[in-house]
């Protein structure tokens, strides 16, 4: 059989060959499991325990019974207490909080009375999914409220449709149109995705052609050939900002609220710090595939964990806590600030200083781990 | 300090357990052209990348063209010119792309006069806008050496520059090392081909990290003290087989229908000669050893360390 003993002959080369890559071997189990705990773990399209600010005009026992039944339902998680409209626009601007209740100093007084009381939610709609849970579990939670405290004289009103008249106001994304947030973010992980493996693929490629060993026998320091290899691609991901930006706005009407420049800014950073990791790989890197099995590596957790594909407020701390590892999520929130909220540099700053404090972390690994010899 | 442009002693380089080069001493007086010689694996190109600056030794000292070695090799890789084994220049930029190249690394002045006088040299001018991934591998090569010596170089290492070259460009090859050699550079060459190793003014043996023997071509075969025999007739070369492994016998190989046996004891070559049977039509006489005896001879001298690479 001579087709037999061909067969085995490329089977048993294949698996000698597969078994000495052992990143190629690594990867094949490291990212099963990675994806696996990370859709059954970290991923949650129904997020509770989002940050609330209320505005309480009113403080009574009807109004702290609906306060209290909103925090019951587990959706709301009541961190601020703001006293005016503008300290809570602020923190709503910043995205510190996704909601702010407001309770007017009526409320009360209208209830007893038998008038129809009002009570405004605002949301941070910019992405839907987060607030759908909770917008729809308000009035659930209101009513049974309601149930509990107009005992006695009041109850009379429970029988009346509607005592509470419920003012849900969807901000940044009133129509709750998802591409109005998925468009800033896919720059993000478009960004992500492209300049990762554009650097780390450009290093290796030296090594695996011998071009690597012509070039450090020359007088050049290792700073000057990181920032040469970055620097060209910079000028690349800012071609992509701008193809992205125009398609965004000419095709899904995503708007430019913010500062160009803030965002020109962010996205240099953002860019440089990604060029700056792909260079990190492809120091680690043996060859071409390797360098490209960790950019993919790289970019799983990007796109899954940084708050692009599903709410970052919905996934566990541990999650929470490597997303916020990723330049990708904090360029995510400086984009969808800049563009759909018409942040200033106030609401994003602290996000920048992550991200350059994500680069210059980034710039000094890679740095550490390029020789300037072949030791 | 020394006038020798390369001037290093005891140089060690460990991979793990492996001493890849074993206290290797060299030194080099400017304007010489040394083949450096010695089996696969046996050092040559870790000797040459330590020299370089390329590789930091584990131990030894010296200086290369008057710099220490070791907190010199900033101003050393300025003024020294590497040429790698395998091609080292960028395939997809034109020829003049990568000679340019090179020349801004080494921050030279006059950059297009001096691009447009080393494509003159090499005949190339014509085709410089070709991707030098295009180029034959003898164009390869001396396109390599045209970029080594772009800034003006005091030494020049080259590694293995001729392997895979046809003999006619390869005599171009050494031809321009020798041109060059004539106007002070210090060469030191890894071959594998023992007509190169003649052209050079001297040569330096390396097996398994050590330096076996340093000198010129007639002063190491003279050294090695072997005594050789050819012999000629019909199936003379047949012969091989059964010297090959008779005891002190070196090496017993077939030229076309010559054979040439040698060995270091001659009464040893003789008897082992002698117990063959005996052939009127085949001739024997004695024959001057040439440097492949001595290399076989010292090959065999030297024990395996299992290195390759």
């Amino acid at each position: 059989m001579e087709f037999l003993s061909r067969l085995t002959a490329i089977i048993r080369k294949e698996a000698l060959q597969l078994g000495r890559d052992r990143l190629t071997f690594a990867m094949m189990f490291v990212m099963p499991i990675m994806q696996l705990l990370m859709f059954g773990y970290a991923i949650n399209n129904d997020p509770k325990a989002l940050p609330t600010a209320v505005i309480s005009a009113d403080d009574s026992r009807l109004t702290r019974g609906i306060v209290a039944a909103l925090a019951t339902s587990g959706y709301f998680a009541l961190t601020h207490a703001a006293s005016s409209e503008a300290e809570a626009n602020a923190l709503l601007q910043r995205g510190e909080v996704q909601f702010v209740i407001t309770l007017p100093s009526d409320f009360t007084r209208r209830l007893v009375r038998g008038e129809t009381a009002q009570i405004a939610i605002e949301a941070d709609a910019t992405d839907p999914t987060t607030t759908a849970g909770a917008l729809g579990a308000v009035t659930e939670a209101i009513n049974e409220a309601l149930a509990r405290d107009l005992t006695g004289p009041l109850s009379t009103h429970n029988a009346r449709p509607g005592p509470v008249d419920i003012v849900i106001h969807r901000r940044y994304n009133p129509e709750n149109i998802t591409r109005i947030n998925i468009v800033p973010g896919l720059l993000g992980v478009i960004l992500t995705v492209t300049t990762v493996i554009m650097t780390a693929l450009a290093v290796t490629r030296e090594r695996e052609r011998g071009t690597m060993e012509n070039l450090l026998a020359m007088p050049i320091r290792p700073l000057e050939i990181m920032i040469g290899k970055i620097s060209p691609y910079i000028l690349v991901g800012a071609v992509q900002v701008v193809v992205v930006l125009v398609t965004a706005k000419l095709l899904f009407n995503v708007p430019i609220l913010g500062s160009l420049w803030l965002l020109a800014l962010a996205t240099l950073l953002f860019i440089t710090g990604n060029l700056a990791i792909g260079f990190t790989f492809s120091t680690i890197a043996q060859n071409q595939l390797q360098a490209m099995q960790m950019s993919f590596f790289y970019m799983m957790p990007s796109i899954l964990l940084s708050g692009f594909a599903f709410p970052f407020l919905g996934m566990p701390a541990w999650a929470q806590f490597i997303g916020n590892l990723l330049p990708t999520t904090h360029f995510l929130r400086v984009v969808r600030g800049l563009m759909l909220k018409g942040a200033g540099f106030s609401d994003i700053a602290t996000e920048l200083v992550s991200l350059a404090a994500l680069l210059l972390a980034v710039s000094a690994i890679a740095l550490s781990r390029y020789k300037a010899t072949l030791d | 300090m020394t006038d020798n442009a390369i001037d290093v002693h005891g140089l060690v380089k460990r991979y793990g357990r492996r001493t890849v080069v074993d206290h290797v001493d060299m030194t080099l007086a400017p304007g010489r052209i040394c083949g450096f010689l010695g089996p696969n694996g046996s050092g040559k190109t870790t000797t040459l990348r330590l020299i370089c600056g390329l590789l930091t030794p584990d131990e030894g000292t010296g200086t290369v063209l008057g710099q220490d070695l070791i907190t010199g090799h900033d101003i050393i890789k300025r003024q020294t010119g590497y040429m790698t084994q395998k091609f080292g220049l960028y395939e997809d930029l034109s020829i003049r792309e990568n000679l340019e190249f090179v020349g801004r690394i080494y921050g030279l002045d006059r950059l297009h006069t001096r691009v447009d006088a080393a494509l003159d040299r090499l005949g190339l001018a014509t085709r410089q806008t070709q991707l030098a991934g295009a180029l034959s591998g003898g164009w390869k090569q001396r396109l390599s050496l045209a970029a080594c010596v772009l800034h003006e170089p005091r030494l020049l290492l080259l590694d293995e520059p001729t392997a895979g070259v046809d003999p006619k460009a390869r005599r171009a090859f050494w031809d321009e090392i020798h041109a060059l050699a004539a106007t002070g550079i210090t060469v030191l060459v890894s071959t594998h081909y023992m007509d190169e190793a003649e052209r050079c003014h001297e040569i330096a043996y390396i097996a398994y990290g050590k330096v076996m023997a340093r000198g010129t071509s007639d002063e190491v075969i003279a050294t090695a003290n072997l005594a050789a025999w050819r012999a000629t007739g019909p199936g003379a070369d047949r012969l091989a087989p059964m010297l090959t492994n008779a005891p002190g016998v070196t090496a017993a190989a077939a030229f076309g229908a010559t054979l040439h046996v040698c060995g270091p004891d001659p009464a040893k070559v003789e008897a082992a000669i002698a117990a063959l049977h005996p052939n009127p039509e085949i001739v024997w006489e004695r024959a001057e050893p040439t440097l492949e005896d001595v290399f076989i001879h010292l090959m065999s001298l030297s024990t395996d360390n299992a290195g390759d690479g």
